[in-house]
């Protein structure tokens, strides 16, 4: 196998071994459009490392914690103006990010790369920031687990038991961000949010408890990485978005196995 | 007798529009105060407050030091793409043992959900299994938000009792919130009728003459509070049936039960 590809798959895996946790609460939390308005600036991100000359990598990161601020400061400031402003960050973010880019002058800089993602042509580098990203992500979320879970099922339940949901929501939301920021080498700033919420769509029928469903929607992200990434070599298609066509397969799959759906044990 | 939660003049608004004003309210050891008040009166907004969730505009919550609340929310809707078993939401609340965890639901008369989903419990089993997790934290002082919404009739009646009996046996005092009357009222130390504003409060028997009351919930209202019968429906002057939340006859010509 051509070193690019082990390096695809170690990528693709890495991220899809984070995203499945992460995307379960997505799921759970009903904030898949949350995952995409993150996406979305991860362009301006790109645009400002252009044009202010540093590092895209971290310009990305950088844009993305700053709208998880962003989003999260509106958050605590009441009921937040619901999916018209998170529609309105999200495409305002992509539409700012795409005309700074064309303002940069974007020499050598593959726009198609950032949309659709570019996992053919991860670097030794990229695998050490997604596994090096990856591993405070999952830490992260393994840390704050229970309370998070708390939070998700009522928030006022878990905040008169102690738990400091203010706290809980930012970390995540932080997290959250770090791995859309990684994981658009792979799949790109349009497919980020499929990578999160898809696998852990067909996870959903397959678990009976929160840790079962994460674990097999990373396990389900991880697969389809491998069969998209062989698809898109024997097909010729493009490999981001070949990897959530496997997701998406598997999905459809998922509704039509005789599920183990909730049933009622005694 | 030592109380365990004190409010004074409390007072608090929200988007402009107040929501409480000059509530006062004291719950002691050992007591059962219902809190009782029409739809938007405010109640689940000053359980809020005595949860400490939201800071009142205007006077004060003082809670016993160290006080332990199990609190049970209205009626929650939990996510149908979460799997959850019920001994894992029961889990939730902080370091619990399964062995408590047992204890609590068979506490409230439902062990057999151990391991049922959350989505696949009925309405009334479903509400045990909160009043578990609430037990779970080994309250003084229990906050019921609507302990039986959503339970039919009959199963109203026994989560009544049932919140009579945990009371007893482990020695907590019950805040409950209700909108319903008629079951409340016969279980209850203390009545506590808000309305925006604190209305009257005192006995089940007192509040239910109180013109105040009468006021808000009309004069049958007295009469089915006092003799614990359940209606509802309306009827019109035909003896038809009238829908759920039809407008109260002002004449009293609808007919009077009781």
């Amino acid at each position: 196998m051509d070193e690019f590809l082990i390096r695809a798959v170690a990528a693709g895996i890495g991220i899809a071994v984070v995203a499945g946790p992460l995307g379960s609460f997505v799921v759970w939390r009903r904030m898949a459009f949350f995952g995409d308005t993150l996406a979305h600036s991860a362009l301006l991100g790109i645009a400002i490392g252009l044009l202010a000359g540093f590092n895209l990598t971290l310009g990305v990161f950088a844009a993305c914690i700053g709208v998880a601020l962003a989003l999260a400061a509106i958050r605590d400031r009441g009921p937040i103006a619901g999916d018209t402003l998170l529609g309105i960050m999200s495409h305002g973010t992509l539409a700012l990010g795409l005309v700074a880019v064309a303002f940069a002058g974007s020499a050598g800089l593959n726009l198609l790369a950032y949309l659709f993602g570019d996992i053919l042509a991860v670097t030794r580098i990229d695998l050490i920031w997604i596994y090096g990203v990856g591993a405070v992500a999952l830490g992260g979320l393994m840390v704050i687990w229970r309370p998070l879970l708390a939070i998700t099922v009522h928030e006022d339940l878990a905040a008169a038991e102690g738990a400091p949901v203010r706290k809980i929501n930012l970390v995540f939301m932080l997290l959250m961000a770090l791995v859309v920021a990684a994981a658009m080498k792979v799949v790109g700033i349009l497919l980020v949010a499929a990578l999160l919420i898809i696998p852990a769509a067909a996870a959903r029928q397959f678990a009976r408890t929160p840790e079962q469903m994460a674990a097999l929607a990373a396990l389900i992200g991880a697969v389809s990485v491998v069969a998209g990434l062989g698809g898109s070599l024997s097909l010729d298609t493009p490999a981001g978005p070949s990897i959530v066509v496997a997701a998406l397969i598997g999905f459809v799959v998922s509704l039509m196995v005789p599920g183990r759906r909730p049933s009622v044990s005694q | 007798m030592s109380s365990l939660v004190t409010v004074r003049d409390l007072g608090f608004s929200s988007g402009g529009r107040e929501i409480l004003s000059h509530i006062d309210l004291t719950i002691n050891k050992g007591e059962l105060v219902s809190l009782i008040g029409p739809n938007g009166a405010g109640k689940t907004t000053l359980i809020r407050a005595i949860l400490d969730l939201i800071r009142p505009d205007s006077g004060s919550v003082t809670r016993a030091p160290g006080l332990r609340i199990g609190y049970m929310p209205q009626r929650l809707v939990i996510a149908p793409t979460l799997p959850l078993p019920v001994y894992r939401f029961l889990a939730l609340g902080g370091r619990v043992s399964e062995a408590e965890c047992r204890q609590a639901l068979e506490d409230v008369g439902a062990k057999d959900i151990w391991e049922t989903q959350v989505s696949q419990v009925s309405g009334g089993e479903f509400q045990r299994m909160l009043m578990a997790r609430a037990l779970l934290r080994k309250p003084e002082l229990l906050v019921l938000d609507e302990p039986v919404q959503g339970v039919d009739v009959g199963g109203q009646t026994e989560l009544y009792d049932l919140i009579g009996s945990l009371k007893n046996s482990h020695g907590c005092s019950v805040l409950m919130v209700s909108h319903d009357l008629h079951l409340v009222m016969s279980a209850t130390d203390r009545v506590i009728c808000i309305n925006g504003h604190l209305c009257c409060a005192g006995h089940p028997e007192d509040v239910s003459r109180d013109p105040s009351f009468i006021d808000l919930f009309g004069e049958r209202a007295a009469n089915v509070a006092l003799y614990h019968h359940h209606h509802d429906h309306h009827h019109g002057l035909d003896g038809r049936v009238l829908d759920g939340q039809a407008e109260e006859p002002e004449s009293g010509s609808g007919h009077h039960h009781g």
